[in-house]
């Protein structure tokens, strides 16, 4: 066969479909024959009202329930993990309003013992520092003491060696008491 | 060789009869049309009643998708009427899923060597389905706003705060629009399935054309093929987004049934 005689077939096969269209359509459109349009009302509305009844009546209230009855529940479960959390916070806090209150109790018992061992260091100190200031106290007093009675004495050597010195040089010995008014004296005069 | 058959882009819009009821007449027969109702909608009842038989908490696959289907239309129904739209829900709901279900088993492939009377049929792709469910709504929206508005559902076609002398115009335009609404409503659907199925039986007759002549030719029968693939994917949403638009409409035109006398 050749290319041709296929093309010219196909071309014979194509004309017969338009053919049958055109015998289709000869009759006009299948859609604006009104003999059967009673039927397809007539079943149409039996399949359709069937339909509606079951829809209205029984498959729609059926899922409508399913989805509240799931959106209850949903909303149920958000509202008990609500409590939880809430709980969970109560709790959190409630603990954390302990520790607070250890810590505070804990610093108040070492800001006590501070201050009572800060009473306690600063009376020690007071007590050693007044028995020390009596020591020194005494100390000095017995040092001036000491300090008078080593003038008297040098005071009362100086005089003898005037004396001595003086009956040495002229063989006279001059009184006591003119001797240390001497040695007064010349104690009492500025030096230089 | 196998010799494909084509039929005319037509024929698969024909109506046939199966039985005639008991009555005798004619007029009221099981036809083809009929039977993709009932195949249509046994299926959802059959869908529904699987889905809703244990309703869980934990839904199934089967709940979940009818869950899903729920809160789309419930959504489009709150989103479009608000609250009083609640009354209307199954209404919408129903309209929504059988023009869906009819739209889509229309794109079933047809099982070969079936008499003509059992070939797929899309009950949608006659205007007098289509234009009988617009005037469900329509009339549903009359007598609600009616009964609900009583005179008040006048006011729709005056709209409020408009210069007096443009009135009588204004008036005019709204009725013609809203006469317009059923017929609007009943064509989009009617058409779009109408010409889906066309052009799906064009592509497919040069398919089988093309093939029936055997040899070299049938390669130019691959384009039109995938040609068929991609509007058949193209049918695939243009079924599931007409039922939804037939479900917006609805749902805008019950609102100014609901909310005639707010205008």
């Amino acid at each position: 066969m050749s290319v041709f005689a296929l093309v010219t077939n196909a071309a014979a096969a194509a004309e017969e479909a338009q053919a049958h269209a055109a015998e289709a359509s000869s009759a006009g459109l299948p859609q604006l024959d009104p003999t059967w349009w009673p039927s397809q009302l007539f079943w149409l509305a039996i399949t359709f009202g069937i339909l509606y009844w079951l829809m209205s009546t029984r498959f729609l209230p059926a899922i409508a329930g399913a989805i509240e009855e799931r959106r209850d529940r949903i909303a149920d479960d958000l509202d008990q993990a609500g409590d939880f959390k809430r709980q969970a916070e109560d709790a959190e806090s409630a603990y954390n309003q302990s520790l607070a209150d250890a810590k505070a109790k804990a610093q108040a018992i070492a800001a006590d013992t501070r201050a009572e061992m800060d009473d306690e260091i600063a009376a020690l100190q007071a007590e050693t520092d007044a028995q020390l200031a009596k020591q020194v106290a005494a100390a000095e007093t017995r040092i001036g003491e000491m300090k008078a009675a080593a003038a008297t004495k040098v005071g009362e050597a100086a005089a003898e060696t005037a004396r001595a010195v003086v009956e040495t040089l002229i063989d006279e010995a001059p009184t006591e008491e003119a001797a240390s008014r001497a040695v007064a004296d010349a104690a009492a005069r500025p030096e230089g | 060789m196998y010799r494909f058959r084509a039929e005319g882009p037509m024929e698969q819009f024909e109506i046939i009869p199966i039985f005639s009821l008991p009555t005798g007449s004619n007029l009221l027969a099981f036809t083809n049309s009929a039977l993709w109702m009932v195949i249509g909608t046994g299926a959802i009842i059959v869908f529904f009643f699987a889905a809703t038989r244990r309703a869980a908490l934990i839904p199934g696959r089967l709940q979940s998708m009818a869950e899903v289907f729920y809160e789309f239309v419930s959504d489009l129904v709150r989103d479009t009427i608000g609250p009083e739209g609640r009354k209307f829900f199954p209404y919408v709901f129903t309209l929504f899923i059988w023009i869906l279900v009819s739209n889509m088993f229309g794109l079933l492939p047809s099982l070969p060597g079936m008499p003509h009377a059992l070939h797929t049929f899309t009950p949608t792709s006659h205007l007098i389905v289509t234009f009988a469910l617009a005037m469900l709504t329509i009339t549903i929206v009359i007598v609600y706003g009616l009964y609900k508005n009583g005179l008040g559902f006048f006011k729709l076609f005056a709209p409020s705060g408009l210069p007096l002398w443009l009135m009588p115009l204004l008036i005019l335009i709204e009725v013609i629009s809203f006469l317009s609404r059923p017929l609007s409503l009943a064509i989009r659907l009617f058409a779009n399935m109408f010409a889906g199925h066309v052009i799906l039986k064009l592509f497919a007759t040069f398919v089988v054309s093309l093939l029936s002549a055997g040899g070299a030719v049938m390669l130019f029968g691959i384009a039109p093929f995938f040609g068929v693939i991609a509007v058949t994917a193209l049918e695939f949403l243009v079924t599931a987004l007409q039922a939804y638009v037939f479900a917006v409409l609805t749902c805008i035109y019950l609102n100014d049934a609901v909310h005639a006398a707010d205008h």
